[in-house]
């Protein structure tokens, strides 16, 4: 127990409290790694021709993974990606919201409604629809 | 050697060499795996200069959404080993001497650099990378840009809709 709070920062926005987070992830990675190489030496390998096939749902494989996709995926990430980047501002918002104030909510409603008027353009073009 | 720097000098290392391995990897998809190696050591290095908020809206952003657009870049195009372009050697010489009066600019750059001399970054504590300080600034003195940036997203969307979509 005294180990853990001497690794623990009295002030909260210190990144020394990060250190934590920082040591959960190297575990995560090292279990990850741990568990692949293990496998890998550990495990029976029979090698035949019908293993080594490209898993294809059952269906014979033919042509390769390098087809090019329909440009639909693209515009909805891109879409995502816009809408993410959107909500990402809105958070120093939320922890400056009282002292703001009702500027800070003006200048926001503001943001949000350009937003709005690209999601109305969207959605008359169609473009989240999947099916032609 | 503090911790700070025995953290600083592994992340820098770890983002080099993912940053060359990007270079280097022949498959694509392995260079964009490499990038998100690189994302995530500069999300530690914002972490060290105490800029949370960055560090988080990195990974977000940038590990997470941005490359997925970078696989699906990748997925569009036609990529068959027969169908690759192949650069002259002239191509890649030349490549590599501006790519090097890049590097030796930035580096001469930084260190002839008045501001810079002498000193060095704030590392663990400081105020000014966390959330609550940025969104004062944000919302008090970079208001205009702030709204620009929603226009600039609204021509974004359209930019996309109009290019992705056929009619």
């Amino acid at each position: 127990m005294s180990a853990l709070t001497i690794l623990l920062d009295a002030n909260v926005n210190s990144s020394a409290n990060y250190f934590q987070i920082g040591i959960q992830l190297l575990v995560a990675i090292g279990i990850v790694i741990v568990m692949m190489v293990a496998s890998h030496l550990l495990g029976p390998k029979r090698s035949t021709s019908e293993k080594l096939e490209n898993f294809a749902s059952g269906i014979e494989s033919h042509g390769n993974a390098r087809a090019p996709m329909a440009i639909k995926y693209f515009l909805v990430a891109i879409l995502f990606v816009l809408f993410d980047v959107e909500v990402i501002f809105f958070y120093p918002y939320a922890v400056n919201f009282k002292e703001l104030g009702w500027t800070g909510f003006w200048e926001v409603l503001l943001f949000v409604a350009f937003f709005l008027v690209g999601f109305i353009y969207i959605i008359k073009k169609k473009a989240l629809q999947w099916e032609d | 050697m503090g911790t700070a720097q025995i953290l600083f000098w592994s992340l820098t290392a770890l983002a080099l060499i993912s940053a060359i391995m990007v270079l280097v990897s022949k498959n694509p998809v392995y260079s964009v795996l490499w990038l998100i190696v690189v994302f995530f050591a500069i999300s530690g290095h914002y972490i060290l200069l105490n800029a949370q908020f960055l560090a988080i809206v990195n990974l977000i952003v940038y590990a997470g959404a941005i490359m997925v657009l970078f696989l699906f870049v990748i997925m569009l195009m036609n990529l068959n080993t027969e169908t690759e372009p192949q650069k002259s050697i002239w191509m890649k010489f030349f490549g590599v001497v501006a790519g090097g009066l890049l590097l030796s600019f930035f580096i001469s750059f930084v260190i002839s650099s008045a501001d810079l001399k002498g000193k060095s970054a704030q590392l663990k504590e400081g105020e000014i990378g966390l959330i609550k300080t940025l969104g004062k600034a944000l919302f008090n003195d970079y208001v205009i840009p702030f709204e620009i940036a929603s226009i600039l997203f609204l021509s974004a969307m359209v930019g996309a809709v109009v290019i992705g979509k056929k009619d």
